[in-house]
């Protein structure tokens, strides 16, 4: 199996790492903040990334969108969140998950931790089918709920998913500006050492169960995956040339059959499963093929359960 | 889900998208946005 797993490096894979880095860089490329431990204060930060890219990272040249769906539902005007929340929807219907499997700068940060060579853990079924809906629970509850309804006295609220469990916070904000600056080391106290913690657990679960914080936690893809199902770009497989050998269910790191699951909740549509499919079951389903009669009549057979 | 419904839900969630965002540039949220993301957001990175 994870011969099999380290053997998925094939054509859409050498194009992913290098999108995934250019996105990785777009995010990130205020070079000048990590060298003075200053944010970038442009225009471009009143943009939301589509990707979960923490703001305040001394390099960060666009806005979180999940931060900042927070920052305006927990703002004291009470306003709705249009800006943001059409933001995340475009995103969602142009691109869908595509977005975690090609773009986020997290999920490349856990795709490199799982390259180190340890065996892997396989979460049983029925464990793996609930866990899958914590990332939901965490976007409802410390995403959306708290920050909305628990309130202090001038009527503001806590961006809550930040400040208890935001990973990206830590590594890409956090960790970079305690480093660069002495003050805020200072002040660092019992809830930053909670949050490199919680990092440390998430980091160290990717090694062993790759993609681990997208599986499980993340709220971004969470929100993304309720528009796997009508994204613009898809994934199909076709059954009736399926040979059902497996190798795509080996190498992907959601864990998930591709074969009954591609282009569901779960599915990142990295493509690892396309590059090792010997039948060429499996392929992308772009807007372009829409009058191709080979993707038209394969793509009934994408439509899988999820998640899970 | 059929291809119909499925092109439909794509339309209506882009027209959706699309008219939430323009209300909320007009309703200027994205200053809201614009000031949390140029200051260093203590609890973001665990000290606030």
């Amino acid at each position: 199996m994870h011969r099999d797993r380290m053997k998925a490096s094939g054509r859409i894979q050498k194009i992913r790492i290098i999108i995934q880095l250019c996105s990785a860089v777009l995010c990130n490329g205020y070079l000048a903040g990590l060298k003075r431990g200053r944010l970038f204060t442009g225009k471009t930060k009143a943009f939301c990334v589509p990707v979960l890219n923490c703001y305040s990272c001394p390099a960060a040249l666009g806005a979180c969108p999940i931060g900042s769906l927070q920052a305006v539902l927990g703002s004291s005007s009470g306003r709705f969140p249009f800006y943001v929340l059409g933001t995340l929807m475009l995103f969602g219907v142009l691109l869908g998950r595509l977005v975690c499997g090609f773009l986020c700068p997290f999920g490349l940060i856990q795709e490199l931790l799982a390259k180190i060579p340890v065996k892997k853990i396989s979460v049983p079924k029925k464990a793996d089918r609930l866990l899958r809906y914590l990332k939901y629970i965490v976007l409802a509850v410390f995403v959306i709920l708290l920050p909305s309804f628990f309130r202090n006295g001038l009527g503001a609220s806590l961006p809550w998913f930040c400040k208890y469990i935001c990973p990206a916070g830590t590594l890409e904000g956090g960790i970079p500006l305690m480093l660069l600056d002495p003050g805020l080391r200072d002040l660092a106290g019992p809830l930053f050492w909670w949050k490199v913690l919680l990092l440390a657990v998430i980091l160290a679960g990717a090694v062993f169960i790759p993609r681990f914080f997208c599986r499980y936690m993340c709220p971004l893809g969470a929100f993304y995956s309720l528009f796997s199902r009508f994204s613009l770009v898809r994934m199909t497989a076709d059954r009736r040339t399926c040979i059902s050998c497996g190798r795509c269910g080996e190498v992907c790191p959601m864990g998930i059959d591709p074969v009954h699951q591609i282009s569901g909740a779960e599915c990142i549509l990295c493509g690892r499963c396309k590059d090792v499919c010997p039948a060429s079951s499996i392929s992308y389903d772009l807007p372009l093929h829409a009058h191709d009669p080979k993707y038209r009549s394969s793509s009934e057979a994408g439509h899988g359960a999820s998640p899970g | 889900m059929d291809k119909t419904k499925t092109a439909a839900l794509r339309i209506f969630f882009l027209i959706l998208g699309a008219v939430f965002v323009i209300i909320g540039l007009l309703d200027k949220e994205y200053i809201n946005v614009l000031n949390k993301a140029v200051r260093i957001c203590l609890e973001c990175i665990g000290i606030g």
